[in-house]
């Protein structure tokens, strides 16, 4: 049963990514469909943020996560380098939680 | 520029600092894979099927969700159905990363293996021309770190530590962020940012996991039915 449920749980979610690349360029090139897609994964990701940064199962919590990215936008904002800006974030939510 | 917000300079202005990010996005997602590897064993699995899951199925919100379905009882039917929800927003990257990144044949097979949410944010935040160098990157970055954390903690090393105590938990939603703010040049980026934040928000206490993120993917609606684009 795991086996099973193995392989065709990898098998769908190949299907899955193949055909979001199989989507032929002629059918995204309205300019309105366009910017949908240029922007869609801006949207997704933003919304991965926030599920990696506050939730909790299905509620949504400030822990040190939420420290650690409060960290993270402001070296963002002071654009600092891309792996400053994740050591600070891991840093600060470790510090946390070791007091 | 843009008419909107100033965003940081892309995280990397050259192909060897895309290529050391993609390196560093690889060792933290690698982290995770010791603790997939220990969770999937602790839930039933045996070396041979966390591994076939890493290898396979390679999407980690995925792979999670079925060993955690799996290890509390669930049916191997409900466990599917999570992987594959969780695997949907993958679909979504993908008819953005088909314009970004070249790819036909055997390499686009290759691509869609490889269409993770942290290759989509490395190829989206890349300097202009260097979309497929962050794709493949991270996307070879992570699979390899991934696959090898797997094994190691299948085999029972991952008993080192938990991501958390490192604060790794938090430094996988810091890297999207700083992978999404040179994105948010215009006002318009910025409100769909803005939106699919706030959906998602809303949506995580009433929802099962994984539609959050695609209920983000709402964001871009308006824009579908704007008269003209502006």
């Amino acid at each position: 049963m795991i086996w099973a449920a193995v392989l065709v749980a990898s098998a769908g979610c190949f299907a899955l990514k193949l055909a979001g690349w199989s989507v032929p360029a002629r059918w995204l090139q309205g300019e309105r469909l366009q910017s949908a897609a240029v922007l869609l994964p801006v949207a997704l990701l933003a919304g991965l943020v926030v599920v990696q940064a506050f939730a909790s199962g299905r509620s949504l919590v400030l822990d040190a996560r939420a420290a650690g990215l409060a960290v993270a936008a402001v070296l963002v904002l002071l654009r600092a380098p891309f792996l400053l800006v994740v050591l600070a974030a891991a840093g600060t939510a470790a510090l946390l939680r070791a007091l | 520029m843009g008419d909107g917000p100033p965003g940081p300079d892309a995280p990397a202005a050259s192909r060897a600092g895309v290529r050391r990010d993609a390196l560093g996005v690889g060792l933290a997602v690698g982290a995770y894979g010791l603790s997939f590897g220990a969770a999937a064993v602790t839930a039933g699995l045996d070396t041979a099927q966390a591994c076939a899951l890493s290898l396979l199925l390679f999407t980690g919100a995925s792979q999670f969700a079925l060993v955690g379905v799996l290890g509390s009882g669930g049916s191997a039917v409900a466990a599917v159905a999570g992987a594959l929800l969780l695997g949907s927003r993958n679909t979504l990257y993908a008819l953005r990363l088909s314009s970004l990144v070249p790819a036909r044949g055997v390499r686009r097979l290759a691509a869609a293996q490889l269409t993770i949410d942290e290759s989509t944010a490395m190829a989206t935040a890349a300097p202009a021309g260097l979309a497929p160098l962050g794709f493949w990157a991270t996307g070879l970055s992570v699979y390899v770190l991934w696959n090898l954390a797997t094994l190691l903690g299948a085999l029972g090393a991952a008993r080192l530590g938990d991501p958390a105590a490192l604060g790794l938990d938090a430094a996988v939603p810091a890297a999207f962020l700083a992978l999404l703010a040179p994105q948010l040049r215009t006002w318009t980026a910025a409100r769909v940012a803005v939106a699919g934040a706030l959906l998602t928000l809303v949506a995580i206490p009433l929802t099962p996991a994984g539609v959050p993120v695609l209920l983000a993917g709402l964001a871009v609606v308006p824009l579908l039915l704007r008269r003209r684009t502006g």
